[in-house]
């Protein structure tokens, strides 16, 4: 028996503009009808009998496309002690993601195509959420030489991205942009300007100057995000800005849209979440890069997600062992284990009124679909039966013991949170059920 | 009365009261420094571990001085002997260090925030002896006790602390301790020099060494180090001495009983004259001698000495 019926939950779907309670019937691993009381009225065989379907009655839940992760790091291969790329998958799928987008910044560099192929062999032989590689921009992403990237799509890449470096030569940057627009692939940039960043390990603010830590200025940031507009205009390509915390960041963006500029953005759950305070007591598990900034830049992301210029909520999961962070704060690694949080933390924007549900979905699902270019983020009949349920009521303490990613590296260890994927579906499979 | 915490991280996490109980008790011990036999039995059968994990010969020297007076064993690891050079984490340190059961244990490292992994981990009283960027309590301590020796009081007075403010520990714990006690504090270097938002802890922020001493009571000078001029800090020593060394012309601004501090070592005609750092206003030498009366008084209030 392949089929379910998924009865009575509220069906949120952007794509196709559906909020309402209603039935969604999987047959074969895609989505075989949508509608009211399908079983009933007969949309199936009039022949078909109750016992053919598997019936999950979700009367309350919210029956979503399935969550993509267009940012997240496995770490598999060259740091498996941080995470695999089964751990990655089942914090993914546990989180409520049904696909996640992989950043190249493993050892060896996803800077060719047997480590792509290697990546989506793996995530296949896990058989849980659907793993998208993202290639690196430059070999070893050391920001000299591009990659291939005609061959690394072929072997499966689906965005190219020198995360966690950037792209420092404007040159090169201007060839990739050209070149991934010819293939129609998205380049996704890690916007620093390393000069203004260098020796900083928190945001440069007044905790910064309290606590004696070098600083990172926002600017770094900015700067960057500049200069990466100007080349996307004068290319007339399409540029995707990872991970903006600032809201310098966010004021250029929205600028650089309203002329025509093909720029989308995404953030993630800890920039609207916290500020450089959490950092004050050198708590590592707050230390992040680009660093958790001011609340005036959590007031412009916020905003920036309202208005739209920014288009996507990514997890920019960065698991790391304790080894690696219970170390002195400058020495400590950066980046917070975040697949298992994000939804929860995002679903506060909905809370707060600054997104409606619809819009959060949009933005954690149809909108990175249409960036990265892949078939996902809908709940169209005929297309793949990923799909999320969540349960909106749900209370929860973020509990180290429970997450499944390997990495335990939270800020909101011990936070209580409101609302939780019950249920991930991925091509008609179900690979988490929360008991 | 006692200190409230079990350990000595910074400055900021002292009451007014735990502060004036630090400098009475410093001052009680002031006087075993000046005997025949330097020598009380205070802390005998203590053991005071000094862990420098950062280059440090005076702070090291007053703290082991200190304890010996107090007839506690001092024992001195240093980063070149430390398992730290061999991969070591500062945690395996502390854990093992903890294993031998020590009764204090007086950190410096060059990481700020050092000493808070360690208070959480250990269960023995922490001294910061200097983490980063972020504190030097013990300074911050003998600097009070210096300017209440030759003031009689600290409420009120109008002190300068002129140099690097952004990479220096001793102007961030004087800050926090001068405030508190009720000084009035200017900081004043090149904006280079100026943390962010330095103003937000209730500081007056100047540029201009003239504009920061005019009329102070004490002027506290930090050292410059030579390498900020790589990271484009300043221009050079030259045009640095220039402008912010104080001299025996610009001292003229400040206060005719004026007293002139710097925590050392000094760099002679960069940030200080030299006949301003032996002249009369100096008190340089008194923060020296005060710096083991309070350390003394630390590893006494926290090993609950009787």
């Amino acid at each position: 028996m392949d089929r379910l019926l998924l009865r009575g939950g509220r069906i949120i779907d952007p794509s196709q503009n559906i909020d309402g309670e209603m039935d969604l019937l999987i047959e074969g691993g895609k989505i075989a009808a949508i509608g009211k009381d399908i079983y009933r009225s007969g949309v199936d065989s009039p022949k078909t009998s109750v016992a053919d379907f598997k019936i999950l009655d979700l009367l309350g839940m919210v029956v979503a496309p399935g969550l993509i992760d267009m940012h997240t790091h496995l770490r598999e291969p060259g740091f498996e002690y941080r995470e695999t790329i089964r751990t990655g998958s089942e914090a993914a799928s546990h989180g409520g993601f049904t696909s996640v987008a992989c950043m190249p910044n493993t050892r060896p560099v996803n800077d060719n195509r047997s480590v792509t192929e290697f990546i989506i062999r793996r995530a296949a032989e896990c058989n849980l959420v659907n793993v998208y590689p993202i290639a690196a921009i430059s070999r070893g992403s050391k920001g000299v030489t591009m990659t291939e990237f005609w061959d690394l799509k072929n072997a499966g890449a689906v965005a190219f991205s020198d995360d966690g470096k950037p792209v420092t030569n404007s040159a090169l940057m201007r060839r990739a942009l050209e070149y991934a627009s010819s293939l129609d692939m998205p380049i996704i940039s890690h916007c620093e300007d390393v000069s203004l960043s260098a020796g900083g390990t928190i945001n440069e603010g007044l905790v910064s100057t309290e606590l004696g830590l070098a600083g990172i200025p926002d600017v770094a940031e900015d700067v960057m995000v500049a200069r990466d507009i100007i080349i996307s205009e004068f290319t007339g390509t399409v540029l995707h800005i990872a991970h903006v915390s600032t809201a310098g960041a966010v004021r250029l963006i929205r600028d650089a849209r309203e002329r025509g500029v093909k720029v989308t953005a995404e953030t993630a759950p800890h920039y609207f979440s916290l500020t450089d305070e959490a950092v004050k007591e050198f708590d590592t598990n707050a230390k992040v890069y680009p660093p958790l900034r001011s609340m005036e830049d959590i007031i412009a992301i916020k905003e920036g997600l309202r208005d739209g210029t920014i288009a996507a909520i990514a997890s920019d999961h960065a698991p790391h062992a304790i080894t690696d962070k219970e170390v002195e704060f400058e020495y400590a690694a950066s980046g917070i284990a975040g697949l298992e949080t994000a939804l929860a933390l995002s679903l506060k924007l909905v809370t707060d009124g600054i997104l409606t549900l619809n819009q959060l979905i949009e933005k954690m699902s149809a909108n990175p679909a249409r960036i990265l270019h892949i078939p996902k983020g809908t709940l169209q009949v005929g297309a793949d039966a990923d799909i999320t349920v969540i349960d909106l009521e749900k209370v929860w303490t973020v509990d180290p013991h429970g997450l499944r990613s390997k990495g335990k590296n939270s800020p909101f260890l011990g936070w209580t949170v409101k609302g939780k994927a019950i249920l991930t579906i991925v091509g008609g499979g179900i690979k988490h059920r929360e008991t | 009365m006692k200190l409230s915490k079990k350990d000595l991280l910074g400055i900021r996490d002292l009451t007014v009261e735990e502060i004036n109980l630090i400098l009475e008790t410093a001052e009680s011990f002031i006087e075993v420094s000046t005997r025949d036999i330097k020598k009380v039995p205070t802390l005998r059968g203590k053991t005071v571990i000094n862990l420098f994990l950062e280059a440090s010969t005076r702070t090291r020297t007053s703290f082991e001085i200190a304890g010996k007076r107090l007839s506690a064993d001092t024992i001195n690891i240093s980063s070149t002997t430390s398992s730290i050079v061999k991969g070591e984490t500062l945690i395996d340190t502390a854990r093992n260090l903890e294993a031998m059961n020590p009764d204090v244990i007086v950190i410096r490292h060059s990481a700020a925030g050092a000493p808070q992994i360690l208070a959480r981990i250990m269960k023995q009283p922490i001294i910061n002896a200097g983490d980063g960027a972020h504190e030097h309590p013990t300074q911050a301590l003998l600097d009070l006790m210096t300017i209440r020796a030759k003031k009689g009081k600290v409420a009120g007075l109008k002190v300068a602390i002129v140099g690097d403010i952004a990479h220096s520990r001793v102007a961030r714990s004087n800050i926090y301790g001068l405030t508190k006690m009720g000084a009035h504090v200017t900081v004043a270097g090149p904006a280079t020099m100026m943390p962010r938002y330095i103003d937000r802890m209730g500081v007056t922020v100047c540029y201009r060494l003239e504009e920061a001493i005019r009329d102070a009571d004490i002027i506290m000078m930090l050292r410059i180090q030579t390498e900020r001029q790589q990271e484009n800090l300043f221009p050079s020593l030259r045009e640095y001495a220039n402008y912010f060394c104080l001299n025996g012309e610009n001292i003229k601004l400040a206060k005719d009983d004026v007293l002139v501090m710097h925590p050392g070592p000094i760099n002679r005609g960069v940030e200080i004259a030299p006949e301003i750092a032996d002249g009369p206003y100096s008190v340089i030498l008194d923060q020296v001698t005060n710096g083991v009366a309070v350390r003394m008084a630390l590893l006494y209030l926290l090993t609950g000495g009787k």
